[in-house]
């Protein structure tokens, strides 16, 4: 298992370059969806005042 | 009571189409992404960068998404400007931030990938190089649209600059790569890949772009809620007033 | 050159010239980034030399830079670029003296100050002839393009501060290949830069009247 951590020495810029990676597109799917989120509950709350 | 019809037809078509698509686009997207993760980390060292080659399974793919973005904002730029297409606009701004942010991870991923090799964070590589100038043609295309107050206006100029910037790309690769002849410069992606390394190589980079179209089309999908949203407010402040 | 074009590029180039214009702002800006590049990396001459194209290169696109927030800027301010689009002249003959004339007087002057720059930094004789010829093929890229920044900025308050970041990635392959000549030059190399430099120039300078008069014209539409 250490091994596979390890990465034949290299895990030092092999796990950030895939953690930041990870980060990065979470980053991106969270705000797109929050925004989204945001957009839908303002456009119901709009319509249902509506007539 | 019915659910108020969205004004234009072509807004209308767009959420349907894409709130069909769009569990399956996401869906398959993680299918790639995760089957690539799998393959890549079961590849054999490579015999001359040793078990960082699987680096370039995180920075390849966001490299090729960076790039497309940009081409697609150019094509939907394009589409604004000659045909006036409704929805272009949105859809040129929406893909931006994601491009820029693949632009960002395709140069942090690349930055780690020449460490080991080079010792050093940063090489003025040819492909970095140019990777980082396209970063800059996104924050300046991004910074444009929220520059402009008028939001026609704010659609046209940063058409038009999509364009031009569009125009600028292959020059600028071209002499970015004529100036990394000229000072010998190392490089990161040699030719060939072996076809050990191009499945997952691959299959990562459908993730990427399959988790790109999806995102694309939530915040596109997020702009038409929004302009319906802003239109209603209108209308009730016109009501009232 | 029709009498309106021939006007207004002459109107321009008299604003530009008078004292605090932008022409004697470029040569400034460039004749005092050259002084602060020796305080920061210091006086070796050797050292000088060997950056010396690639620093006066991007200082003479920075001080370029300068003035291009105002291409269009102070006639939009007072109306007058309503009456100059109503003129005989199209809009792309407006953005053609403009750029004209913003080459006029910031490009050709450094171009002319680049020499003595030059012996600042001990370049030799042959590097700064090619840097003169250079600047010369390349600054009305920078012109060209600039305008084209100059025109999708017009409506901004602050446009200034984006303009930069608008076209500076634009402007990489002018200053590669500007730069890249000179290193050729020291090297005793073939030059293939300076001719991909003067095509570069070309195409900016036939394409940007064109693209800067859609930014003007969407500006001015509102």
């Amino acid at each position: 298992m250490t091994g596979f951590f390890a990465m034949g020495g290299y895990g030092a810029f092999i796990w950030p370059a895939y953690g930041i990676s990870l980060l990065g597109l979470l980053a991106m799917a969270w705000q797109s969806w929050a925004a989204w989120r945001a957009a839908k509950k303002r456009l119901d709350a709009l319509e249902k005042g509506e007539p | 009571m019915l659910k108020p019809m969205f004004r234009y037809a072509n807004p209308a078509q767009f959420m349907r189409l894409s709130g069909a698509l769009l569990p399956w686009v996401s869906l398959l997207a993680l299918i790639a992404l995760v089957t690539g993760l799998v393959l890549g980390f079961h590849v054999p060292p490579d015999y001359q960068q040793g078990m960082t080659v699987v680096i370039m399974f995180v920075h390849v793919p966001a490299a090729i998404v960076a790039e497309s973005a940009y081409a697609a904002i150019a094509l939907a730029s394009l589409f604004s400007l000659v045909w006036r297409h409704p929805l272009a606009d949105t859809a040129a701004r929406a893909a931006a931030p994601l491009g820029a942010m693949f632009t960002a991870l395709g140069l942090i991923t690349g930055s780690l990938w020449g460490r080991p090799m080079w010792g050093a964070y940063w090489v003025w590589d040819a492909r970095l190089t140019s990777f980082l100038l396209l970063l800059f043609l996104y924050l300046g295309y991004i910074a444009l649209w929220n520059a402009i107050e008028d939001e026609t206006r704010a659609a046209r100029a940063a058409a038009i600059l999509a364009l031009v910037g569009a125009v600028n790309l292959p020059i600028i690769k071209f002499s970015v790569d004529w100036w990394n002849t000229l000072h010998q410069g190392e490089s990161i992606l040699s030719g060939q890949i072996a076809p050990v390394f191009l499945w997952p190589l691959l299959i990562m980079a459908l993730g990427y772009m399959l988790l790109f179209a999806a995102l694309w089309m939530i915040r596109i999908r997020t702009e038409i809620v929004n302009r319906r949203a802003r239109s209603l407010m209108q209308r009730g402040a016109d009501a009232a007033g | 050159m029709s009498g309106p074009f021939a006007s207004l590029l002459m109107r321009d180039l008299r604003l530009a010239a008078r004292s605090g214009g932008s022409a004697a702002l470029a040569l400034a800006f460039f004749a005092l980034m050259a002084t602060l590049v020796p305080l920061g990396v210091g006086a070796d001459l050797r050292l000088l030399a060997r950056v010396a194209a690639g620093v006066l290169w991007v200082g003479a696109v920075l001080a370029a830079l300068l003035s291009l927030d105002r291409l269009f800027q102070g006639d939009f301010d007072d109306g007058s670029l309503d009456l100059i689009a109503l003129s005989p002249l199209s809009l792309e003959q407006v953005a053609l003296a403009k750029f004209l004339a913003h080459w006029l007087s910031t490009g050709l002057p450094l171009t002319l100050l680049s020499p003595v720059l030059a012996l600042l930094f001990g370049l030799p004789g042959n590097g700064a002839v090619m840097l003169v010829i250079s600047l010369l093929l390349g600054t009305p890229a920078v012109s060209a393009i600039g305008a084209i920044g100059a025109g999708l900025t017009l409506s901004l308050k602050r446009g200034g501060l984006i303009l930069p970041l608008l076209i500076l990635p634009l402007l990489a392959p002018v200053v590669i290949f500007g730069a890249g000549a000179v290193s050729a030059a020291l090297n005793g190399l073939a030059n293939g830069a300076l001719g991909l430099l003067g095509a570069l120039s070309l195409a900016a300078g036939l394409l940007s009247p064109f693209v800067t008069a859609a930014c003007v014209r969407l500006n001015l539409a509102g």
